[in-house]
């Protein structure tokens, strides 16, 4: 909860920073509801880049999603369950929500897991909501240093997070060749910059995981 | 009118390039939930890419800010990023203790060497 808020922090003052709106914050992280694509989004929506371009970074940040909902999916349906019963609990997949549900859920019983679900999920939603607000008006009133350390929390909280949920090798490798190829095709220009930096540091990770798993 | 439109644009865009592309994969998730596990090899890569798009932002955050991070020194920023993962891997992986490490070494540094 304290990085949650943390990280809302840092992105209310990135919003200020870019000179969009608090209000156009708080819509985006109810409808978006995940904070990489929202910085991408927050980051690259001001600065003209072509639209297409944006979506594509936004999607590939957001591939992430999709084993998470596959994941948590099973642990929700009972026999009794209704596809518009998971509607809402697949909206609100994201990684804060889905480390507590599949952590918490298997003691619950069934029926009453899609209600628990929810109600975390609106929980952790209405706190990033709210510390956005916060971190949008600190930018606005405080001093300059503050305000620069304000926006450190959206990249520290996200490399630690990172990080812990990185166990297997594989993973590591993702964060370390992205930290590596990412500012070095920005330092050469290159278009879709963020695009070519997850097809390509992931692609080699997984092929160095492929390569390693072969070899044992 | 057109006030209007320059002010609901950004909430346009934010529904076409932010909602959208990001909530497509929750819609594949719920319905090709059946059949596939976290170990098979299409969600390892997957993960690998999007980890790596994330660490690109990181990067770049760091290395390349807008506005009042700007003002700190670059090498400042990196040192402070340096010392959070630091106590963050000596602090039995805690986010809240790397995060809060990394925020005191910049603030330290910049009082004590920004003019």
């Amino acid at each position: 909860m304290l990085v949650l808020a943390g990280t809302y922090i840092g992105i209310g003052a990135l919003t200020h920073d870019f000179g969009l709106t608090s209000w156009w914050l708080a819509i985006s992280t109810i409808l978006v509801w995940a904070a990489p694509a929202q910085v991408i989004l927050i980051t690259t929506v001001t600065t003209g880049a072509a639209l297409f371009e944006i979506a594509l970074a936004v999607t590939l940040s957001a591939i992430r999603l999709f084993p998470m909902v596959v994941a948590l999916m099973p642990v929700l349906r009972g026999p009794t369950t209704r596809l518009r019963d998971l509607l809402l609990p697949t909206h609100f997949t994201a990684v804060s929500m889905w480390v507590e549900s599949l952590r918490l859920l298997p003691n619950i019983e069934q029926q009453w897991r899609i209600p628990y679900c929810n109600g975390l999920s609106a929980g952790y939603m209405a706190t990033a909501t709210a510390f956005g607000f916060v971190g949008f008006y600190l930018a606005a009133g405080l001093p300059p240093l503050l305000a620069g350390a304000l926006l450190f929390l959206t990249p520290m909280s996200f490399l630690m997070s990172t990080a812990r949920n990185a166990r297997m090798m594989v993973d590591k490798l993702g964060l370390v060749l992205g930290l590596l190829i990412g500012p070095l095709l920005t330092m050469l220009d290159v278009d879709l910059d963020l695009m070519w930096t997850g097809l390509v540091g992931g692609t080699l990770a997984y092929l160095v995981h492929r390569i390693r798993e072969a070899a044992t | 009118m057109s006030s209007v439109l320059t002010e609901l644009w950004p909430y346009f865009l934010m529904v076409l390039v932010g909602y959208l592309p990001n909530e497509v994969w929750r819609a594949f998730g719920l319905i090709l939930a059946r059949g596939l596990n976290e170990d098979s090899e299409i969600v390892v890569w997957s993960r690998a890419v999007a980890t790596a798009i994330l660490a690109g932002v990181i990067a770049k955050l760091v290395l390349f800010p807008t506005g009042a991070l700007a003002a700190i020194p670059l090498l400042l920023r990196v040192i402070a990023s340096v010392i959070g993962f630091v106590v963050f891997l000596a602090v039995r992986r805690s986010v809240s203790a790397g995060v809060l490490a990394a925020e005191a070494a910049l603030l330290i540094g910049a009082f004590l060497f920004v003019p």
